[in-house]
């Protein structure tokens, strides 16, 4: 087993299905940031069997939309001064902004500039949501 | 209170409101004269990215037959648009000039955007792309009130393109939204209603067929609707369903003495031209009914009554 020392601050994302972890650290940009960053794979897991596992050592904060529907039952731990001060799960967001790209060839949101377009959940289990603009479906798909 | 709001959707206003509508329209049609200039020194602005007749000329002659003037185009190819403007731009620079403005426009989703941009004025959606066309819906419901004389408990047929009917979908959301309203879905499996719109509908609030002269005889309204040549990609696709129904005398006599056939016009080949003079072909009042909901529309986002 790999040993990573304990955080003293920053964002522990715990029980990301296996695999996904990768997914995550691409969509929240984490090799963009300077400050330390771990993404480990396949640990083995009591509940899970195997589970991905990121930290990061900072103060940045964390689109948690983005993250819960990536991987909405992830676990998010904050800690500050060595001590975890906040702990819960991730749930699919009700709204995402700038997330998502509407399918519909005959949206505005094709054509015209727009910086962050709001699409509202309609479907849990399919990840489905609406656009904010032309109302059509779109549902979630990973990269 | 609907002064300097937008009509972007009907869902933008409560039944309250939509009756308020229909009151003043009421008041309009029966003392046309009180109405002359209540809207001097107003401008409206029609912006028509697409073609129309009905909508601009109905949106134009209810402006000037309140008192106010118009100005606009119904080309974008005469304004900045043709030199890379974008939608957001324009509306802003609209908004300098004008009181209020009418937009139709084939992106969906184009009225919403744009009522992002204009600053207070009121913005009314005259149609984008096969989305929402809410003022038809005013005018259609304006039409049931007047020649049903009620709104609920109705069997409403819905005839044609309801994939791309931007009218059908307006329509069939707002009378939802009234007590005791059934609904028959009568179309082609290639122009069925979309999911995301049935998925607005209670289960027991509509049925799917594609057999019209079955579905016709306990009908109290047929809302009959075009193919849209212009929403299809493929041309042999259209030329193979644009006339999968043509509502004829024959057909039209298996349906009660009290059913009213509406269209939201233009049509072409759907209703035979034969129909025209039955008493229950309504779709040429429907068409003076509009501008009369319009020019209640207007006043009221306008305020110009209070």
């Amino acid at each position: 087993m790999i040993n990573v020392s304990k955080l003293k601050k920053g964002i522990v994302i715990d029980h990301i299905e296996e695999g996904r972890g990768y997914y995550i650290f691409k969509e929240l940009k984490l090799n963009e940031i300077k400050d330390p960053v771990v993404l480990m794979q396949n640990i083995p897991s009591r509940k899970m069997g195997k589970k991905d596992l990121i930290k990061i050592e900072t103060d940045l904060d964390l689109d948690l939309n983005a993250l819960g529907l990536i991987n909405p039952n992830a676990t998010i731990n904050i800690v500050k001064n060595g001590e975890l001060v906040r702990k819960f799960k991730l749930t699919l967001p009700k709204k995402v902004s700038g997330l998502l790209v509407c399918k519909n060839p005959r949206c505005i949101t094709q054509s015209e500039y727009i910086p962050s377009i709001d699409f509202y959940l309609v479907d849990e289990d399919k990840k489905t949501y609406r656009c904010e603009y032309c109302d059509t479906y779109t549902t979630y798909m990973e990269k | 209170m609907l002064k300097g709001r937008n009509l972007i959707e009907p869902g933008d206003f409560s039944i309250q409101e939509l009756d308020e509508i229909f009151r003043l329209a009421d008041t309009i049609i029966a003392e046309q004269g009180r109405f002359i200039d209540i809207c001097k020194g107003k401008l409206l602005a029609s912006l028509f990215y697409e073609p129309s007749t009905r909508t601009r000329f109905s949106f134009e002659s209810a402006m000037l037959r309140l008192g106010g003037q118009v100005i606009g185009f119904d080309n974008p190819s005469n304004s900045s648009v043709s030199k890379g403007e974008t939608i957001g731009d324009t509306i802003r620079t609209v908004a300098c000039y004008a009181d209020i403005a009418v937009i139709r426009h084939p992106r969906e989703g184009t009225a919403k955007l744009v009522s992002e941009f204009s600053n207070g004025m009121p913005i009314i959606n005259a149609g984008d792309g096969g989305h929402e066309h809410p003022t038809q819906t005013l005018t259609d419901l304006l039409t049931i009130h007047y020649e049903k004389k009620r709104l609920s408990n109705l069997k409403i047929g819905v005839c044609g393109d309801l994939l791309f009917g931007r009218t059908i979908h307006s329509f069939v959301k707002t009378m939802n939204r009234y007590p005791d309203n059934q609904f028959v879905f009568i179309s082609p499996k290639e122009l069925q209603m979309p999911e995301h719109f049935l998925n607005l509908l209670p289960k027991n609030a509509y049925v799917e067929t594609d057999d019209l002269a079955n579905a016709i005889s306990d009908l109290d309204i047929l809302y009959m609707s075009r193919v849209q040549r212009e929403r299809f990609v493929n041309e042999a696709e259209y030329m193979r369903l644009k006339d999968y129904y043509i509502l004829t005398r024959k057909k039209l006599s298996l349906a009660k003495e009290d059913m009213i056939v509406m269209h939201p016009l233009p049509r072409v080949n759907e209703i035979a031209r034969e129909v025209d003079s039955d008493p229950r072909a309504v779709y040429f009042e429907q068409a003076r009914y509009g501008m009369y909901v319009r020019m209640a529309l207007i006043a009221k986002l306008l305020g110009v009554l209070s």
